[in-house]
């Protein structure tokens, strides 16, 4: 099982499952600091030799160290390490422009990252039944501004101010997969004088 | 309704022997009409009438899929058949008029593909003809494979090679050349689709090596029709038309419900599609299956019956039709 927090909600909101390595030329893993053990464990399953085949991209948080070192030490053929998603995710990206079919991309952590990963794995040429994900870690969501296209990331209150056009935004369970966000609509365009309680509720 | 209850009356406008157990057929419209647009991968059928036996045999398109004043297939004859490919061999002639099917496709180039590979066995090359035109024409890149048993059973391996240049490989049997299907699809960027058409033990084989690469399954596509079998004739119960059929030794069970003119759904005529799949009312007796539509289990169950390609040998079968 795996210990995601997510709750069912409508279709496009997703939901994830428990990384399983399945048959593959190549194994691509990303993960931050919540989705390492995902790693951890899967890959510590397999067989030395097909170390070879094992790539893994990861995002520390700050200071941390112990868990850089175990993942360095399950002997991937590559293993990098970047201080923000969007740094590992376009790594990402060059490793899966000259990746082969049959390759299999595992997506570990929080959704912002597990999204991203997502996106890339699709705008590389990776078809979704060879991309897993498995949500670890808080809920805090990626949000897109539907009115000026900022892009929030860990919006944990429910509503959240955008910082570039200052609406109040609604967070949405509705999903986007090409954006890799929820959508956040105006609470209050009728009245924009309306006091809403703004509450931490993606904790 | 089926595609083929809507044929299209044309004109033999060219029998080319491509070499001796391959022909090629040009049909144009009896009047000149454009004929129907159709993709790379689509087949039509063909109706034949042959000395009172009416047969329907599906064959691919190999004429550009940008020129529809004339259509093309290439049939390989088939002495131990029911004679569909015999009759095309030897009466077919120009200028004669024959009826053929609109094109249906279920073989189609998947245009979310950023790279088609395609894998022809024999006779498999005709799909992919069509489709390389189309491929090249959308520029998107493509690479053919084709084994053949010889140089001189290779059809169009030449002309294809002169059009297509380096986008194709050619392997002949009695030159000792394969394919080494696990190099070549451990090769493929990411975004490629495989193509395969050709004997069903070359189909298995590409099946088996990209799903053990793990290639997704929706990126492996494959077609094969089935001849229908010759066997003993045997009686058939057709329940809602209340009627007794016989299905003829070189007839398919499909050919002998149309010919009572009881109505029935169709596409392939080779077991691939699903269209046909009818319910046994009652069996008392073997079916031979023969299709790769049903399961294991729904073959045991005896419930269902693809009637293009399956026989019965037995007391009693009765159908839902
Ligand atoms: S007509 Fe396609 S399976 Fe029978």
């Amino acid at each position: 099982m795996s210990d995601s927090l997510i709750e069912e909600s409508i279709l496009s909101r997703p939901t994830y499952g428990t990384l399983k390595i399945v048959p593959g030329l190549a194994h691509y893993f990303l993960a931050d600091a919540s989705g390492a053990e995902c790693i951890i464990r899967d890959v510590q399953e397999l067989p030395r030799d097909m170390m070879e085949k094992v790539h893994i991209l990861y995002v520390p948080t700050p200071g941390e160290a112990a868990l850089i070192t175990s993942l360095y030490a399950l002997g991937a053929k590559r293993f990098e390490h970047f201080p923000t998603i969007e740094e590992a995710v376009a790594k990402l990206g060059e490793w899966l422009s000259d990746a082969k079919m049959g390759s299999q991309l595992y997506l570990a952590g929080t959704e912002g990252l597990v999204g991203q990963g997502v996106a890339k794995g699709e705008e590389c040429g990776l078809d979704h039944t060879a991309v897993q994900c498995e949500h670890r870690g808080s809920l805090a969501r990626r949000v897109q501004c539907v009115h000026c296209k900022t892009m929030i990331e860990d919006v944990t209150t429910q509503p959240v101010k955008c910082p570039t056009c200052d609406l109040l935004l609604l967070v949405r369970d509705h999903y986007s997969r090409r954006l890799a966000a929820f959508q956040g609509v105006c609470i209050n365009a009728e009245d924009p004088t309306e006091e809403i309680e703004i509450k931490e509720v993606f904790k | 309704m089926s595609a083929s209850d809507h044929l299209i009356p044309v004109v033999v406008s060219n029998v080319v022997e491509v070499n001796p157990i391959i022909k090629r057929f040009e049909f144009k419209h009896v009047n000149g009409d454009e004929l129907p647009a159709f993709s790379g991968g689509a087949h039509i059928v063909v109706e034949m009438l042959d000395d009172g036996t009416k047969r329907k045999n599906p064959y691919s398109l190999m004429s550009s899929p940008f020129e529809r004043d004339q259509y093309a297939i290439s049939v390989r004859r088939d002495d131990t058949g029911r004679g569909g490919s015999k009759f095309m061999h030897e009466q077919v002639r120009p200028g004669m008029q024959m009826k053929i099917s609109a094109p249906v496709n279920l073989f189609s180039l998947d245009l979310r593909a950023r790279k088609h590979l395609m894998i022809a066995g024999g006779i498999g090359i005709t799909p992919f003809i069509a489709q390389m035109t189309q491929a090249d024409k959308l520029g998107v890149p493509f690479e053919l494979h084709y084994a053949a048993r010889s140089v001189s059973q290779a059809a169009y391996m030449d002309s294809l090679a002169d059009r297509f240049g380096d986008h194709v490989s050619c392997y002949c049997d009695d030159q000792g050349e394969s394919v080494d299907l696990e190099v070549l699809l451990s090769n493929q960027p990411l975004g490629t689709h495989v193509y395969v058409c050709g004997p069903k033990g070359m189909i298995e084989r590409v099946v088996e090596t990209a799903s053990s690469l793990g290639w997704p399954a929706a990126h492996v596509h494959f077609e094969h029709f089935l001849a229908p079998p010759v066997g003993e004739p045997f009686e058939v119960h057709l329940a809602k038309a209340g009627i007794d059929i016989t299905v003829g030794a070189e007839q398919s069970l499909l050919e002998a419900v149309e010919a009572s003119g009881t109505p029935i759904n169709c596409m392939c005529r080779g077991g691939a599609c699903g269209q046909c799949e009818t319910v046994v009312v009652a069996c008392d007796g073997d079916i031979m299956h023969n299709d790769h539509w049903l399961d294991e289990e729904q073959r045991a169950a005896k419930q269902r019956i693809m009637p293009c390609v399956s026989r019965f040998r037995g007391k009693r079968l009765e159908l839902d039709l």
